[in-house]
């Protein structure tokens, strides 16, 4: 099928950027978004063009390395990772425009990669369990009900995509952050650090330059990973009864 | 108690402020709606005068208004805070976005439709509430007791089609603001949970209909009966 790709082209952070129009044929309906910007690519490259640079690496959906804002949605029509979207989504002669994440804390780096190192900051500030867990434990050494393990298991299948900020009109990275407070929140090993971590991981959100929550519930309807609102629910009640007990003042 | 003003500066609690005081405004008003039922008595407004004169008097109750204008107060200022944050967030917006399909187009649009209700709330307030606290009403006798005639004064707004229009349309933003602010006020003080969140949602759903309707049948009737 033939395609009109519409792409925000950036050359680097302090670059006004634009869109530039490419006409690609020969797309089959069998290849990922990520192979038919790949064809692209090499025909950009052919002709001693600079191609367009996108983030990618597992491209089996799994990473949360790729990005794309295309026709409007993060990751396009389908709830999956952009590396997981087929041609066969879009029809012969369709206009496809492909942007960036648009946000203040996810700066735009060279046309569609943006830095989301923000993410990774909100991480370091209190993601983690601080103490030696040694070697890998026997299964069932710690007592955890299923359905507790099961919630925990939701939380942490947040990939720290962005598709979340990229979707909130707000760019609010607070279903990100919530997932990252209730996977350690829910578990045994998390509650030593439990109400430090969630000031700390909400703060740091906010240090971000990350936008707040209207509940628009956008963020969960394009996560790829399903990751839902009640995480945000969650970290409410523990950010709220970690100010009112925790020690820090 | 730097961790208060901490939180209360943090995007949760700013967001929490516009929980609480939205959830207090929900409750001022169920109360306003259910006393204003008594301009559909046919008493010549005896009813309602007397019920208008108490709401201006009785100290708890100006307790309860004391609280109600602070609440609009600090709905409208965060509300601004957390918009001009959020506008701040996305610094350059998408050339295409498909917003309608992830999201309702109220969620989406609360702040405009928070300015046109308090546009509202401030010309509803010069009309009704001011001439009831400085104006100079009529006055009418009822047990040997006067009372100030607000009745005749919401009657005779009402005979006005363009007030009519006006607040019938209000209340259809109204209804649009509660629709998204009902249940997202429980979801932002951390109430999400299987069992009772589709018993919030459907409440809201439920509330965002009946108050509005009834508010917008008071002028509506008003209008058409005399």
């Amino acid at each position: 099928m033939k395609l009109t790709l519409k792409i925000w082209r950036q050359k680097n952070a302090s670059d006004k950027g634009g869109f530039a129009t490419y006409p690609v044929d020969h797309v089959s309906k069998d290849m990922s978004f990520l192979e038919m910007l790949d064809v692209l690519n090499e025909e950009l490259t052919e002709k001693g063009e600079d191609p367009v640079h996108f983030d990618h690496d597992c491209r089996e959906g799994i990473c949360g390395m790729c990005s794309l804002y295309i026709n409007g949605k993060p990751h396009g029509p389908q709830q999956t990772t952009t590396c997981q979207l087929h041609m066969r989504s879009f029809n012969d002669g369709d206009t496809v425009v492909i942007e960036p994440w648009r946000a203040k804390a996810f700066p735009v780096v060279k046309d569609l990669v943006v830095d989301r190192a923000a993410f990774d900051r909100i991480i370091q500030a209190g993601g983690y369990v601080n103490v030696n867990t040694g070697g890998v434990p026997d299964a069932n050494e710690i007592p955890i009900p299923k359905t507790i393990a099961d919630l925990a298991m939701d939380a942490a299948q947040c990939i720290g995509c962005g598709a979340c900020v990229a979707a909130c009109k707000n760019a609010s990275a607070m279903l990100f952050t919530s997932a990252k407070v209730s996977q350690l929140a829910l578990l045994p090993q998390g509650q030593v650090e439990r109400k430090t971590r969630a000031e700390k991981m909400v703060a740091q959100m906010d240090a971000e330059g990350f936008g707040a929550c209207t509940n628009t519930g956008a963020c969960e309807a394009e996560c790829p990973k399903g990751i839902s609102i009640t995480n945000i629910a969650r970290m409410n009640r523990e950010y709220f009864s970690a100010v009112v007990s925790s020690e820090n003042v | 108690m730097s961790w208060v003003t901490k939180t209360l500066k943090s995007t949760l609690g700013r967001k929490l402020i516009m929980a609480l005081t939205g959830l207090f405004l929900i409750l001022f008003l169920t109360g306003h709606v259910s006393g204003n039922l008594l301009l559909f008595k046919n008493d010549g407004g005896e009813a309602f005068n007397i019920y208008a004169k108490f709401m201006t008097t009785n100290p708890a109750v100006k307790v309860l208004s004391y609280l109600t204008y602070i609440s609009v107060i600090a709905h409208v200022i965060y509300s601004i805070i957390l918009s001009r944050h959020n506008k701040a967030a996305r610094p350059v917006g998408y050339a295409e976005s498909k917003a309608a399909t992830n999201s309702a187009w109220a969620s989406r649009n609360m702040g405009i439709l928070g300015t046109i209700i308090l546009i509202f709330i401030v010309v509803h307030m010069q009309s009704f509430w001011a001439q009831m606290h400085w104006g100079d009403l009529p006055v009418k006798t009822y047990a040997g007791e006067e009372y100030k005639d607000l009745y005749s004064i919401v009657n005779f707004a009402f005979q006005n089609i363009f007030m009519v229009i006006g607040y019938v349309v209000a209340m259809a933003f109204l209804a649009f603001h509660l629709s998204h602010g009902f249940a997202s006020a429980f979801q932002t003080l951390g109430l999400n949970h299987k069992k009772y969140s589709p018993a919030i949602k459907a409440v809201g759903q439920l509330y965002c209909i009946v108050v509005p309707v009834l508010f917008a049948a008071m002028p509506l009737y008003i209008y058409f009966t005399s």
